[in-house]
Formats: C-alpha cells, structure tokens, sequence
C-alpha cells in the first residue's frame, strides 16, 4: 500500500516466543513487494516474499511479433535493466537465424552492457544500499550529511547513462540493437568524451570499493549453489556457458536442460530451481566466484586487497562489495573497449528468419537471464519464455530469510523488520522483471 | 529564524502502478541536478527511492503506470483525493502502455498462457490510463519520459504555473537535427509525422523509423498515413506499426482495431512475407 510504512506490531503470536514479521512494502527496490516471515516456537515456518506487482503479461504480448519488434517490447519489462532484455533477445534469434555479427558490433554490445552495469549496480550500492548501512532511510536524506559519497555515485551512474545514451539513443530503453548489429554506429571519435569520462568513473568505483569494504556487515554465512555463465577468457556478459559449483555445465542457449520453474505449494509462485528442486544464487557473488580469473585486473586487484573474496561468497551482505568490484570491472573494462574500438564496415549484417528455437542467457546486473522463443516458418514468435534473474533467486531469498531469521529474535521488533528487510535489498531484486512469475497474493496493510 | 522565512516547500509523492519503473528512474537519473531538485521539494512518499514513508495529503503527486488490478482501481482514486495536483508520468499512466495490448486480447487466454492457476490473479481485463479513472491535472508523454520535460514539469509546479511543453511532430525535430528522411528516402515506414516530440527524434537520427513512444500528435492524421503504409503490404503488418507502447491512445488504437486487432493466434494470415532485416 503506497503511504504506509507496513511495519505492523505482532499480533497472534505468544510474546517473547512467536515472532511475525510483515513489510507491506519492501522499500528501495525496484518494484512492489513484501515480506511475511513467521517463527512459531523459535523456528521459522514460513518465509515468503510476495509480489503484489501487477501482472504485464509479457510472454503473450510477444505473440505474433518479429524478432525486432520483440527487442523493443521485452526492454520494457524492466527500466533499470532494459539493455540486459535486449541482449539476451537478440543473441537468441541471432543463434536460430545463424547471423555472425562483426567482431566490433560484438565488442560494442558488451560495451552497452558495461554501460547497463556501471548505472544500475552505481544505483543500487549508492542510492538503494548503502543508506541501510550508513543509517539513513534514503540518500537524499544521507545527502545531507554525506554529500560527497552521493555525489560520488551519481556521477558514476552518469558514466554509465552517458554509454547508453551514446551506443542506443538514451539510457533507458534504448533503441539501437537490432537483429544483426545495431541500426547505427558511433564513430571513434564520438567516444573520445566517454573515454575522458571513464577515466574519472575508474577512480570513482575504485574509491567505491574502499568505501564498502568498511561497512559493518551481519556476519550471516551459507554456502550456497552458486549458477553464472562463464567463459574462457572474459568476465561473462554476453557469451559462455551455464555452469554451476557443483558441476552443471551446459550451453548458453539449454538452461532449461538443468532448470525449470516450479509451482509452489500453496501458493502460485512459479520459482525457478533445478530439476531436483535445488535453490540456487545468481549474480555478482556467484559471477565473481565462478569467474575470479577473468575480472579486469584493476578489479582482481581491488578484490584482493579488500580480502573479502571468500565472504562474498558465503554472506550475502557482502553482495555489496561484489557489486562494487564489478562497477570497477565494468569502468575500467568500458575503458579498455573504447581504445580497441575501430568502426565496423556495416552497422549490422542481413538476415533471414528460420523457424525454430530461439533461445540464449546473458548476464544481467542481477544475475543470469534466460529467453525462450519459439519462432514460426514466417519469422513470428509464435511462444515465449523469459526467465529473470529475480524469479531465480526468490527461492534463495526466502531460504536465507529463513536461515537468518533466528538471528534477529532478540532484537526489538521494529529493528529485526528492518534487518530483514536490508536481508532482501541485498540480492538487488528487480520485482518488475520477476512478476510474470513470482507469488502474485496480495497482502496488505491497511 | 531568519527575518526572511523560506516558503513551505510543496510536499511530493512519487508512486507506480503497472510500469517498468523506467520513469521514475528518469528523476533519479537527473544526477547532477538531483541533489539541487529534491532541495526544492519535500519528496514525502517514493518507496522506490527511500524507507521514509507518507500516506499523504500530497501537494503534488507524480503517478507512473497503467490501472491494471482492482486494487490498482481502488488506490489510484484514493490517491487522487489525497493529492492537490496529480500528474501522469510516461506512456503507461498517460496512455495504458504497452500492458494495453491486452485490451485486444482475450483476458482469460492471456492469464492462462502466463499463469499455472490464473484464477488466483488479481487482474483487469484491460490496463488503462489514469486519465480514464480519476481526473489528471497534467501529462507527461514518453516511453520513458524525457528529462527536459521532467525538469520542465518539476519548474512550473514550483512556480505554480502551467508546464510549457510543445506539441509537435517528430518530423520537425529531424528537420532540426538535419536527418535525412526515412520514410522518403529509404522507404521504411516511420510514425514521425504522426506522433509527438519528445525523443529528439531519436529512432530516425539511428537509421530506424519513429514507433511512437510519445504518443499519437494532437489532430495527427494517422489514418492517411496507415493507408500508405499498406501499399505493399498487408493490413497487419501496418496494425503492428501501431502496436506499440502508445497503441491505446486514438487514433492508434482505431488504426490498431480495423487493422485486425493484436493476434495471439501466430498461425492467421499476420502477413505475406517472412521477417527478414539488416542490409538486405
């Protein structure tokens, strides 16, 4: 409910023994949902992030379309991360259509990407994160005192804004990725400006990275399954395979060879585990882990001098950190592509349309998402599955709110809500992208 | 206190209903004036952005997305009660969005073909304006909405004057820009002359043809201009031209209609030519 804090006083339970935990609406996120945890007897018996998101309905908008229109509509299922829809869209039709792109509009699409990861993690560690551990209820209020820090990450999101804008038009929902390439290319010396920018965002992120590694995080350890896509020789974007840390390993375009969505028992939740019902993490802590040997070395660097690697992967409130080290990874990588950037001959290539599937997984902020298109004999998708990185992680979520839980009963109530609420805002969930499939029951305050 | 009291700032709240977030983000992505235009104002209630919460009354309350659940009914007319000036930010609140395609769809199949138990989903049959349920006080057009007309918007509330926002066609920002035509000279259809500015003209400026974020033009003949897109091609091929984020607003959503409506049946006469890009 928009207006109410949705931090309500225990009701039902016994004091001092039953604990109910209820957020109406988990602020600092992007989208709408709340949180409903109960212990009975000092033992949690349902932990549950509910989505109240309205439904949008995007795999049926997608019936019918062409592979280019279908880039333009599924951009919008998330404003925060549209570049990431796009990616995974159109390598999916490029891999059905056999469509070999220039290498330079390969190395431009990653750049874009750079642009998307520099905006969003600098969103969510400077405006929706860090204000939960530096004590302020948002960063314009944390503005007042810390001026500079916030500063600091609005001029790193402008670099990457400045990257989307420059490659697709402007930062959100961009409009130049096309089925074979782009519908225009920058010159060189269009990002002579970005290339002097990036400089400055490098040094930024950097500092980004000291600041974090000194916030006092909950000491909360698991060991979870971690699942990215991974590749030789690059931190992954675009391109790799699926692999987990106990041993999946599969091509980019088969996620479903190892995953599915399940519908969840009394609910009708549709969260993504895998064939034998394993929960598993995606996203910064699980990239990095899966990938240590491919982080620029500016960001390998940093990462080993805050001596955090091991923690990343075991406390999700480092997630932070980990998405700090990829902020520096993404500026310093965005850098780097610029200097070897030459322009292409053509924009894109030409295409024609064959039927089959269209399938692909790339690596957006929060983690790996998955496209599924069924195309028809006249290039029109006829079904459509879209697997976002926030409906993979709901069951990781709830387990850790399980998990942690126990930790905060002492704790006085208003102060434990929060405390579990700071828990979700460290997976950087994307409730817009997640609701086609995600616990759709209403539960409000009132 | 100082001889010269500042003025009450007005107190703003920022909500959503069905939307990508995308707009609101757009205020966040003021970077370097943020700091400067949340000084100006008392943001109150933006869950998106901050813990801090208010139930209202709002001097000023920006609403982005579409009314798509009963509940979503419910509270856009609550909210309206509790604000003194409300505005719709972005093609979603202001024309339904793209979720508005399913107004030419069949609700029950669309729920089914998403939802293991639809039955359980709390949702209209149709996503609409804000504008079709409670009274707007002003719009701002956009898929996502443009920043100078945000700033624009955020200077005429302080000042208590009206947005001063030109209407014209995408067609006289390319003059502008000097963008050679692409609908004359490479023949690809684009709703430039049809629609309203907003973008700078930005699809045509990347080689592509305008498809209408910001809305059909006022008095645009759109009409005229779907019946030269059909020379040479097939009544839906035209209809998804207008099919987009702005379908729901006429005159595109009775160019969308008499075009055949938005198939979820792939296997219907949709067009006569495989889909086919690039160079070729």
């Amino acid at each position: 409910m928009h207006g109410t804090t949705g931090i309500e006083a225990p009701g039902g339970p016994r004091p001092g023994i039953d604990h109910d935990f209820n957020v109406a609406y988990i602020t600092r996120v992007e989208g709408e949902g709340s949180l409903r945890l109960r212990v009975r007897d000092g033992g949690v018996v349902e932990a549950r992030l509910s989505i109240f998101e309205a439904p949008r309905y995007f795999e049926s908008l997608v019936v019918g379309r062409t592979p280019d229109e279908v880039i333009d509509i599924v951009s919008r299922i998330c404003g925060i991360c549209p570049v990431a829809y796009q990616m995974s869209a159109v390598h999916g039709f490029e891999h059905l259509f056999g469509v070999e792109v220039d290498p330079q509009v390969r190395a431009l699409r990653r750049l874009l990407y750079c642009g998307e990861w520099i905006q969003s993690h600098a969103l969510h560690i400077y405006l929706l994160h860090a204000p939960d551990f530096l004590g302020y209820p948002s960063a314009i209020a944390m503005a007042a005192d810390h001026k500079a820090v916030v500063a600091r990450g609005l001029a790193i999101k402008k670099v990457g804004n400045q990257i989307l804008s420059t490659l697709g038009g402007r930062a959100i929902h961009p409009i130049s990725v096309r089925v074979g390439g782009f519908s225009k290319v920058p010159r060189r010396d269009a990002l002579d400006d970005l290339r002097r920018a990036l400089d400055d965002a490098v040094a930024g992120a950097e500092e980004t990275v000291r600041m974090v590694a000194g916030f006092d995080v909950p000491d909360y350890h698991r060991e979870p399954k971690l699942v990215s896509l991974v590749h030789p020789t690059e931190y992954p974007y675009n391109h790799g395979r699926i692999k987990s840390s106990d041993g999946v390993d599969l091509p980019v375009d088969r996620w479903d060879d190892a995953f599915e969505e399940i519908h969840v028992e009394g609910t009708n939740a549709l969260q993504a585990r895998t064939h034998d019902g394993g929960v598993y993490l995606l996203g910064p802590a699980a990239r990095m882990t899966l990938s240590p040997g491919s982080l620029h070395p500016m960001a390998a660097e940093a990462l080993t001098r805050t001596g955090l690697a091991d923690v990343i992967r075991t406390n999700i409130y480092w997630s932070i950190a980990a998405r700090a080290i990829e902020l520096l990874h993404a500026c310093a990588e965005a850098r780097d592509l610029i200097d070897g950037y030459r322009r292409p001959a053509e924009p894109k290539v030409a295409w024609t349309a064959r039927p089959g599937r269209a399938a692909w997984a790339t690596e957006a902020p929060r983690g790996l998402l998955f496209h599924r298109y069924e195309v028809d004999d006249r290039g029109f998708v006829s079904a459509a599955q879209i697997v976002p990185p926030t409906s993979q992680n709901q069951a990781a979520i709830e387990s850790d709110l399980a998990g942690f839980a126990p930790s905060v009963l002492d704790l006085p109530h208003e102060e434990a809500t929060l405390r579990l609420e700071q828990l979700i805002r460290s997976y950087d969930p994307c409730i817009s992208c997640a609701t086609h499939f995600l616990d759709l029951r209403v539960e409000r305050s009132t | 206190m100082t001889a010269t009291a500042a003025p009450a700032r007005l107190t703003v709240g920022i909500v959503k209903f069905a939307s990508c977030d995308g707009c609101q983000l757009s205020l966040l992505d003021l970077e370097d004036e943020l700091l400067d235009v949340v000084r100006k104002f008392d943001i109150v209630e933006f869950p998106e952005a901050s813990t801090s919460r208010s139930p209202g009354p709002y001097d000023v309350l920006l609403v982005e997305g579409a009314i798509s659940t009963e509940d979503q009914r419910r509270e856009i007319t609550e909210l309206r009660s509790k604000a003194k000036t409300l505005v719709t930010i972005g093609a979603c609140a202001s024309y339904g969005g793209i979720q508005a395609l399913r107004n030419w769809m069949d609700h029950d199949a669309v729920r089914a073909a998403v939802y293991a138990h639809p039955e359980y989903i709390d949702s209209l049959a149709t996503a609409t304006p804000v504008r079709e349920h409670v009274k707007v006080d002003a719009e701002l057009h956009g898929c996502p909405i443009n920043q100078d007309q945000l700033r624009e918007l955020l200077a005429s509330v302080a000042l208590g004057r009206r947005p001063q926002i030109r209407e014209e066609a995408v067609c006289l920002d390319c003059k502008r820009r000097g963008n050679v035509c692409v609908l004359v000279a490479s023949g690809m259809p684009c709703l430039g002359p049809v629609t309203q500015s907003g973008c700078g003209a930005l699809c045509p400026t990347f080689g592509r043809g305008c498809y209408g974020c910001f809305g059909p033009k006022e008095l645009a003949n759109a009409r005229s201009l779907a019946d030269s897109f059909l020379v040479g091609r097939e009544p839906a091929d035209v209809g998804r031209l207008f099919a987009g984020f702005t379908a729901y607003a006429e005159p595109f959503r009775s160019i969308v209609t008499e075009m055949g409506g938005i198939r979820m049946d792939p296997t219907g006469p949709a067009s006569a030519r495989p889909a086919r890009g690039g160079n070729a």
